[in-house]
């Protein structure tokens, strides 16, 4: 079984957003850089199936040199190889057009469920419908039954059992594996793992980020005592106006 | 301008977040076709005019009951073409973003999804897209004639426009292959709010010290009227199911009140409650992080605080 995991290069979950060049290009400074955390599931859950039954895990990334440390770790994570597809991500389709073109042969596309960046939750979706393929986002759990594909995914307040047949896309998310930290082994060997660094295919630019902008910042905390919760309720209904 | 708008149902009746992207296209000054696609309350359908939709169209064709993704992709790409429709708006869920985000590959169109705002068409159209998990925005224009909008709650505001109107009988012919996923089973909290469109969630951490706890907090959602969500750990931990989680990793949430109980206000926790009107805090550490993102906070032991909010929620009805 072949396996193709879609990571994408993201500032660390703690990391404070901000933006430079006349608000059209994002700050870097002091951000530390990650695998999707939904991404990492994929990645864990495709070890996982690896060490089950022998299937080989080729990880791809869209986006330019400075992924590459990024994308060792997933190979120090247990990877056999990767793809780098050297471009800037600019918008889901196009990220979506590159990974289909490199996608065909695999038996399962796993990715996260989202970006934590661009956070579209669509890339799953637009390479299953270019394929051809079914595409099954989020998905809780995934086990493989011959040819077939059993998956939990979760709905708005629930979840629903799902079974497709391979090949096919699905979107992780937690509780389909645990992630899965490298270990000095697996950092060693991903040194001369192969990474194919490769051009991308054109694709036209359907939409085209102008500017980023902050939220406008929060007012300061009005403390209420907790002897006088009426006060809270009150103030909710008069002055916030939510109750 | 023609503007389709696909109108999630949820017990037979529309979804609050898919009238309001009736609202959105009504509002963004286009000729509005709802279409809702499975069994459903005919007299609820009506009631889509209300918010300026001059036309619905009631897909019933009991195969459409099972939501698969791909198969409604399929019917809502000829709608949009039997409507002459150049653009598609929905409310982003986890039916409604991946059945856009196919539709535009269909058609090739542009595609936005997590929109917050009415598009700026001064020059050219551009919206505005929540990113980095609600700590920032950007702005994009889309740039081709087609255009397919996956919109986040609170986008548009929910005003009765217009009135009732008929509902059409919308045929479908669907084929065997379409159906490339199968549905095996569905379970679903029923009655419940649900919690990516309750307009008041009551929120607890791992301060709730347990699930035989939660019924305190339960008694406030009770009177409020919300819905209930937790933390990370606390789902981690199977205190909670893991579809009320809220923050980076879980569900996103804008209501018009947040209030979080017993919950740190870890950054990866308030990605996921930043778009909420306001946010109510209460915990018994003077110096936790989240007092910082509040607008009201209440510092104090959980269990006797609830208790009493509760009960002057109920007086003050
Ligand atoms: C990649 C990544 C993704 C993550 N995603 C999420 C996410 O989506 N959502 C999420 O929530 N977390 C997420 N986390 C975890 C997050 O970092 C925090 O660990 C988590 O939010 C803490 O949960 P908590 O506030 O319930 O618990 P704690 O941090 O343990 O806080 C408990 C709070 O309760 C208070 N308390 C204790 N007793 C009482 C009492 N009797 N009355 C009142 N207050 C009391 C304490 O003062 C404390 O502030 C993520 C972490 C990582 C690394
Ligand atoms: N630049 C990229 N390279 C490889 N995979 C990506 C890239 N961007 C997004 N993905 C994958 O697509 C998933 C969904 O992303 P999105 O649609 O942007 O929310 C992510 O969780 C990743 O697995």
């Amino acid at each position: 079984m072949k396996i193709l995991v879609c990571i994408s290069h993201v500032p660390d979950t703690t990391s404070k957003i901000a933006f430079t060049e006349n608000n059209t290009k994002f700050d870097t400074t002091g951000v530390q850089f990650i695998i999707g955390p939904y991404d990492d599931y994929a990645l864990a859950r495709a070890i996982e199936l690896k060490e089950a039954s022998g299937a080989t895990v080729t990880v791809i990334n869209v986006g330019l040199a400075e992924t590459e440390p990024t994308i060792r770790k997933a190979l120090a994570i247990g990877a056999d190889d990767a793809i780098r597809v050297n471009a800037e991500p600019s918008d889901s389709f196009f990220v979506a057009t590159q990974i289909a073109e490199h996608g065909k042969g695999y038996d399962l596309i796993l990715m996260g469920r989202e970006s934590i960046d661009y956070n579209s939750g669509v890339v799953h979706a637009m390479v299953g419908e270019m394929l051809g393929i079914p595409s099954i986002s989020p998905v809780m759990k995934l086990d493989i039954e011959g040819t077939k594909v059993k998956m939990s995914k979760e709905i708005e307040g629930g979840k629903e059992q799902v079974e497709a047949n391979m090949p096919l896309v699905a979107g992780c998310q937690e509780p389909i594996a645990e992630w899965k930290i490298p270990n000095m082994r697996g950092i060693m060997s991903a040194r001369t793992k192969p990474l194919k660094v490769v051009e991308p295919t054109s694709a036209e630019q359907l939409v085209a980020t102008q500017k980023y902008e902050l939220p406008a910042p929060k007012g300061a905390v009005k403390m209420i005592s907790a002897e006088n919760v009426a006060e809270l309720v009150t103030l909710l209904k008069t002055e916030a106006k939510v109750l | 301008m023609n503007v389709l708008v696909f109108v999630e149902t949820s017990e037979g009746k529309p979804r609050k977040t898919s009238l309001e992207a009736v609202a959105y296209a009504h509002l963004m000054g286009g000729a509005v076709t709802a279409i809702v696609l499975g069994g459903a309350d005919a007299n609820a359908l009506q009631s889509i005019g209300k918010y300026g939709a001059t036309k619905v169209l009631h897909a019933d064709d009991p195969k459409l009951n099972e939501p698969v993704i791909q198969v409604y992709a399929e019917v809502l790409t000829k709608a949009m073409q039997d409507e002459n429709a150049d653009i598609l708006v929905m409310a982003g869920s986890s039916l409604g973003t991946p059945v856009a985000a196919k539709i535009s590959i269909k058609i090739g169109a542009s595609f936005a999804s997590n929109v917050v705002e009415l598009p700026n068409t001064t020059a050219g159209f551009n919206v505005k897209r929540s990113i980095y998990t609600g700590k920032a925005f950007a702005l994009v224009e889309m740039k081709k004639n087609k255009k397919v909008i996956a919109i986040k709650k609170n986008a548009a505001e929910l005003k009765e426009v217009g009135t009732d109107v008929q509902v059409v009988n919308y045929p479908v012919s669907l084929k065997a292959s379409d159906f490339n996923t199968k549905i095996i089973s569905t379970e679903k909290a029923t009655g419940d709010i649900l919690l990516p469109e309750a307009e008041i969630v009551v929120s607890g951490g791992r301060g709730m010290k347990g699930p035989e706890h939660w019924g305190i907090l339960e008694n406030l959602a009770k009177a409020l009227h919300a819905a209930t969500g937790c933390s990370k750990p606390v789902s981690d931990m199977g205190w909670r199911p893991h579809h009320e989680h809220v923050g980076q990793t879980g569900v996103k949430v804008a209501p018009q009140l947040y209030i979080a109980i017993g919950i740190s206000g870890a950054i990866q926790h308030l990605a996921g409650v930043n778009s909420s009107k306001c946010i109510v805090v209460i915990n018994k550490d003077p110096d936790a992080p989240f007092f910082k993102a509040a607008d009201y906070g209440i510092v104090g032991d959980a269990f006797e605080v609830l208790p009493k909010l509760t009960a002057a929620v109920l007086a003050a009805k």
